[in-house]
Parts: structure tokens; C-alpha cells; sequence
């Protein structure tokens, strides 16, 4: 992946299909309030994705918008990392995948705010502030936890567990994009790190570092997801409500 | 214009206004906007709203110009704004911390009574910008502008 084409294209899918993701929890969390806080995330998700997808279309130049690009790419065009499309799973599993989402996107939103690039400075000064909520919210929830009674301890260290392998690719070398991931490592772990311990579970060891997400090749997970998200707008291309 | 989820404020007072200005050449009138939130719902309906008031006065091929930075903060709103709010039943956010500290809320007063006796019901609310708390004084629940 190089250029600024492809680099607004994978943080604009990983924004995507984070919101879609999200959106599945809707009038099924584990109360009411959750609810409507993981609407809310998934909600500035989208509005980001809008946002880095219309940029990414420009950049490309051949009149390909938000909606083109969402709805019309098959899995193989799609460049979100392996993170954001896999199941929801149980809550835990969803707040294990929030926290290294959050924990990711606010140093990366943060760098590109103050990047050269001045439309990719805007939209990473406006959602590093929505992101920190994010964060906010994914650390409380594994602190609360982690640190919570034994089944619920046994569930949070699955969920970490379960999802870390697949961190590692959000931080593959990229020197000629406006923001190298690698260099962003280094506050995610100690991000991490600091919420992990309060949290009383074990750092995850490191092993099995699965990717492909960047390079268009996904898990199983990703065609379903398009299927439900895109169904509509190709079996009724330019329906508007 | 009063903004379409919460309509005790304008545009203005939230801050979402950013200019109006006039082509010297054209004659005709842009006015720049900016979101609260990226995803916030309401900016078709704002868009919408602008035009809709401009044609009624008299300007039918008015521009709505979107900005995204600088980001929307919460001080952007005014002390007129925060006013009206508090008088809806609905507490201000506080001022944002520039020194690099995560932002931690104390306290936040309850619009009805003003006990500080509150606390927090949900992160999140009934829109994008907005939290749940509850008076422990007075029982009431109340929103709270997320500060940001």
C-alpha cells in the first residue's frame, strides 16, 4: 500500500466497517445506556469514514464519491485492517476490539492533525476528540471488567486474548505516508499497558500476527458484512430516502 | 435559526455558524457552517434550514459551505447559549482544559435546582453532543453538553 490514495482509503474502510460493526449492537447491548453509547461511537465512526471517503475519492480523480466507494467495492477492494470486521462477539469481545481501535486511531488522528496534508489535518483534529471519548469509554469498560467478578475477569482476559493477534497489523511500516503507523506503536502500548493493569489481566503475549487486511485480503467475516451493508444500495442503485 | 435537535439555541449561539459573507462580484451569500460531531445527523437538516431562511430573504441561490477545522469545541458556545441551555433544563459543558490534562468532570450542576449533587446516568445521549446525569437532590434527569 503506498500513496495518499490508498493510506485515506484504509483509514476511511477502517472507520466503515468499524460503524457497521458497531451499529450491529444496536437494541441488543446489555442495557440501554450501552445501547445508545455504542450508536454513538459507531455514529462518529461513520462520520469519519464519510469524511476520509470522499477525501479518498478526490485523491484518486476518477469521480468515484462516499457512496461509490462504500457501496459499489467488493471485499477484495476494501483495505480496513482484519481488526474492525471480525464478529462482535460476546460485550467483552466488543470492548477488547474498541480499546485497540481507540487506542490506535487517537495517536494516528492526532498525528495527522498536524500533518502537511490540510484536509487529512482537519478530519484528524476533529475525530482525535471523538476518539479520546472512544477510549475513554473502551478503558472503563475493561477496567470495570477485568476487575469485575470472576466470570466476568475469565471473560475480559478471553476477549483481549482473542483480538490482540490482530493489532499488529494496524502498525506495519508505511515511511512514505503522511503518518507512518509504526511510529505510533509505542503510545498504543503503553496505552494499552496502563488500562491492562488497572484492569488486573495479563498483557497478552505475542504470537500469531495474521494480515492481509491492507493488501484486500480479508477473513470470511468481511463479504457477509458487505452483503447486509451494501444490499439495498445495489439492488436500488441511487435510492434516496 | 434554532438548530434542529436542540431547538432552544441558534446556530449561532452553539457556534456551528462560523460566517456570512458576500461575493463582491456575484452578490451572492456563502455561509459557512461546521459540525459538532462528523457524524452529527442534523447537518442536512441545518443545510436545509440555512437555505430555506436565505430564499425567504430574499436570496434563492445561496451557498452552505461545510468546514471541518477548526474543530468544533464546546467553548464556542456562547454565553447567551449556555444561558438559554441551563434555562431548558439542560446543563452547559464546562470549559475545555488546554494544558494537556485528561479532562476529568467534577461536578456538574443541575440545571433545575443547582445542587452539585449529580451524577451520571450515561456517557452518551440522546444526541451525538449530549450526556444523561441525574440530580441526587432534586431527582430530576437532565442532559449535559458533552465538553469537547
Amino acid at each position: 500500500m503506498s500513496g495518499p490514495f490508498a493510506f485515506t482509503l484504509a483509514l476511511g474502510d477502517d472507520a466503515l466497517i468499524a460503524a457497521q460493526r458497531l451499529a450491529e449492537w444496536t437494541t441488543r447491548a446489555p442495557e440501554m445506556e450501552e445501547d445508545i453509547a455504542l450508536a454513538n461511537i459507531a455514529l462518529d465512526q461513520l462520520g469519519s469514514a464519510r469524511l476520509l471517503l470522499t477525501y479518498a475519492g478526490e485523491l484518486e480523480g476518477a469521480g468515484r464519491d462516499e457512496d461509490a466507494l462504500a457501496f459499489l467495492r467488493d471485499d477484495r477492494e476494501f483495505r480496513n485492517c482484519l481488526l474492525v470486521e471480525l464478529p462482535n462477539g460476546d460485550f467483552a469481545v466488543t470492548m477488547a476490539k474498541l480499546l485497540a481501535l481507540s487506542a490506535y486511531q487517537l495517536p494516528l488522528y492526532t498525528a495527522l492533525a498536524g500533518c502537511a496534508d490540510e484536509r487529512l489535518a482537519a478530519i484528524g483534529g476533529k475525530a482525535r476528540k471523538e476518539s479520546a471519548y472512544h477510549l475513554d469509554h473502551a478503558a472503563l469498560w475493561v477496567k470495570r471488567l477485568g476487575d469485575g467478578t470472576e466470570e466476568s475477569h475469565r471473560r475480559m482476559q478471553a476477549g483481549i486474548d482473542q483480538v490482540w493477534p490482530y493489532v499488529h497489523e494496524l502498525f506495519a511500516a508505511q515511511p512514505e505516508a503522511p503518518v507512518d503507523p509504526a511510529t505510533l506503536r509505542g503510545e498504543f502500548d503503553a496505552t494499552v499497558a496502563a488500562v491492562l493493569a488497572e484492569a488486573t489481566l495479563a498483557a497478552p503475549q505475542s504470537g500469531w500476527t495474521p494480515a492481509g487486511g491492507r493488501d484486500g485480503v480479508h477473513t470470511e467475516h468481511l463479504s457477509y458484512l458487505l452483503a447486509e451493508m451494501q444490499v439495498l444500495h445495489r439492488a436500488h442503485p441511487g435510492a434516496r430516502w | 435559526m434554532v438548530d434542529p435537535e436542540i431547538r432552544v439555541v441558534t446556530i449561532a449561539d452553539l457556534g456551528i455558524l462560523r460566517a456570512v459573507e458576500e461575493d463582491p462580484v456575484t452578490g451572492r451569500v456563502v455561509v459557512t457552517i461546521t459540525p459538532t460531531y462528523t457524524g452529527c445527523p442534523a447537518m442536512d437538516v441545518i443545510r436545509a434550514d440555512i437555505r430555506r431562511a436565505l430564499a425567504a430573504a430574499g436570496h434563492p441561490d445561496a451557498e452552505v459551505r461545510t468546514v471541518h477545522s477548526p474543530a468544533w469545541s464546546t467553548d464556542w458556545i456562547t454565553d447567551a447559549g449556555r444561558a438559554k441551555l441551563a434555562a431548558a433544563g439542560t446543563a452547559p459543558p464546562a470549559p475545555v482544559r488546554r494544558d494537556g490534562v485528561v479532562p476529568l468532570t467534577l461536578s456538574v450542576r443541575c440545571p433545575r435546582c443547582g445542587s452539585p449533587e449529580t451524577e451520571q446516568l450515561s456517557r452518551f445521549g440522546s444526541t451525538a453532543c449530549k450526556a444523561l446525569w441525574r440530580c441526587r437532590a432534586c431527582s430530576e434527569p437532565f442532559d449535559q453538553v458533552k465538553t469537547l
